[in-house]
């Protein structure tokens, strides 16, 4: 992102064009994202700091944040690693499919969120496509964790594929062939020449992915069936205390997660730079 | 199928092997299950479900406002690009990196906080009442719901084809005695164009499904506030498969319309640069 050089009078507005240009998207800026950003943590402390603390420990917050910490744990491993495998496939290879494989990888990203939880309960739902066999088996995956951590794989897999596919295809594989053709094993391959290569996208992919998984609500919801203590992840809990008129502590929970977009906004800024730093001659954009 | 390898590199089989037991566990049998569902419905029942007044009320609300929240960024989401690119001035990466916060922020925490500011009670709802504009609990507080979550992808298209503009044609223009705003409005403004409408249509069909950030804000009454998400997930709630599935069908060919749309212009797009530089 080398700066245009502003140097040229011919580039420059002149001020009367500048300033109210600026001042417009500057006040568009405060107004809808600066003033929505300040006010989750100013309500979050409107009844002070001794509450703000006692809703974050309350026992079914509790309870919100270990269910949507495990959800996490185990949806963003699965993603990174199909994550790496189909950019390894796409980027290396060339087979007949190809492109439908990418499309199918994008696909969540033009699916509502409410219907990405639907899919699940036509499958696995009381009057879904296997609820026999999963009532014979007194399996429980709708209204229960594994229909959580279903839906939120759904709705979070396109993100680590889609930061390697463009940084792996624009890399190119020289290296990958050298350390083949150099007696390399496929595993010492990846480990020792793939993963230093990707290893800032990946990490970029990881932490949208993550951001996502902790904060996803539609999917999510319509699979949990809201039950406090048992399958209320962060954002459920969020709302149901909303909707009991508890506003404070409805957004102290929330400043947790605005806590955390705010640290994936800051990671997303020091690998975006890393990135650039690292490939210096690469013009790619996410 | 054998793949031709352009090169020897290992990996093949156990890469595509991962990608289709995944794809196909997390992907195609959902949607399976939502095709073998439909198919369930008569297409008379069908057809009845999609047009009920409810539901038709529902796609206008949700349609309507996403159109709208799209319009307003398609101003504000280049305005906001030409000022991070071209102007310096003290904040400016934070600035940048507040344009993400839409896609950052868990949308169930926009949702509340924008319906307390937007409330009669919030801040901003008071003064809009007093000049008697009621924004939360009506179509126009969904707008602004929208508005937000659409923000960042107008700007963060067009902002890279900024960076890349060529100078010269800019200084050109100077050259020939063109005044700044003409050089805005004929020069810059249509090599922006494929990036404005590429944005505007990411914007519009991720604003069709969006769900959080809205039920909040939105009232949800039918016929009035309600959005096709919503009416979804009020059909799921009475165990209603076969109608939230249908309605399900016609929001998934609204964003596929959209997105395919976008595919064609950029294809457009495509040629008419290749062409032209030919």
């Amino acid at each position: 992102m080398s700066a245009p050089r502003l140097a040229s009078n011919a580039l420059r507005d002149p001020w009367w064009l500048r300033l109210p240009l600026l001042m417009l998207a500057l006040a568009f800026v405060a107004l809808f994202l600066v003033l929505p950003l300040l006010a989750v943590f100013g309500y979050a402390f409107e009844k002070g700091v001794d509450f703000y603390f006692a809703s974050l420990v309350d026992e079914d917050a509790r309870a919100a944040i270990r269910l949507t910490l495990l959800v996490t744990a185990i949806a963003v491993p699965a993603n990174t690693l199909f994550g790496i495998a189909a950019a390894w496939l796409i980027t290396r290879f060339s087979f007949p499919g190809r492109g439908l494989l990418l499309s199918l990888i994008d696909l969540p990203f033009a699916v509502s969120p409410v219907i990405a939880g639907l899919i699940y309960v036509l499958l696995f739902g009381a009057q879904g496509l296997f609820a026999p066999w999963l009532a014979a088996h007194d399996v429980k995956i709708i209204f229960a964790v594994p229909g959580i951590v279903l839906a939120t794989i759904f709705v979070t897999f396109p993100f680590v594929a889609r930061e390697l596919i463009p940084l792996m295809q624009a890399q190119g594989s020289e290296q990958e062939q050298a350390a083949i053709t150099l007696g390399a094993g496929g595993f010492a391959m990846f480990w020792r020449v793939v993963l230093p290569k990707i290893g800032w996208g990946l990490g970029y992919g990881v932490i949208l992915c993550n951001a996502r998984a902790i904060g996803e609500f539609g999917a999510v919801s319509v699979v949990s069936g809201h039950i406090r203590g048992l399958t209320n992840t962060m954002p459920l809990h969020v709302e149901i205390l909303y909707n009991e008129y508890q506003r404070t502590a409805a957004f102290a929970v929330a400043s947790l997660l605005a806590l955390l977009a705010l640290a994936t906004l800051a990671l997303k800024q020091l690998v975006g730079w890393r990135m650039r730093r690292a490939t210096p001659a690469d013009g790619t954009h996410a | 199928m054998r793949a031709k390898h352009r090169h020897a590199l290992p990996g093949f089989g156990l890469t595509l092997g991962v990608c289709l037991a995944y794809l196909g566990l997390i992907v195609l049998l959902p949607l399976a299950a939502l095709a073998w569902k439909s198919a369930s419905l008569g297409a008379g029942e069908f057809w009845a479900i999609v047009t009920a007044p409810r539901a038709l009320a529902a796609y206008r609300v949700t349609f309507g406002c996403a159109a709208l929240a799209g319009l307003v960024n398609l101003v504000f989401g280049p305005l906001l690009a030409w000022v991070l690119v071209r102007y310096r001035f003290p904040g400016r990466t934070l600035v940048d990196a507040l344009v993400d916060l839409p896609f950052a922020l868990p949308t169930a925490v926009a949702g509340i906080t924008l319906t307390a500011l937007y409330a009669s009670n919030g801040p901003l709802g008071r003064a809009l009442e007093a000049h008697g504009w009621k924004i939360a609990y009506t179509p126009s507080g969904i707008t602004v719901a929208l508005v937000f979550v659409s923000l960042p992808f107008l700007v963060r298209s067009v902002q890279p084809v900024l960076e890349h503009l060529e100078p010269d044609v800019e200084e050109a223009a100077a050259t020939l005695g063109a005044g700044r705003l003409t050089t805005l409005w004929r020069v810059v403004l249509p090599t922006l164009w494929p990036a404005i409408l590429s944005g505007f249509a990411l914007a519009f069909a991720r604003a069709l499904g969006e769900y959080g950030s809205v039920i909040f804000i939105a009232g949800n009454m039918p016929m009035v506030s309600e959005i096709a998400p919503l009416l979804i997930t009020a059909k799921l709630d009475q165990y209603d498969y076969a109608g939230a599935t249908a309605i399900a069908l016609v929001l998934l060919a609204g964003s596929f319309a959209t997105l395919l749309a976008l595919n064609l212009l950029q294809l457009v797009t495509v040629r008419r640069r290749s062409a032209g530089s030919a």
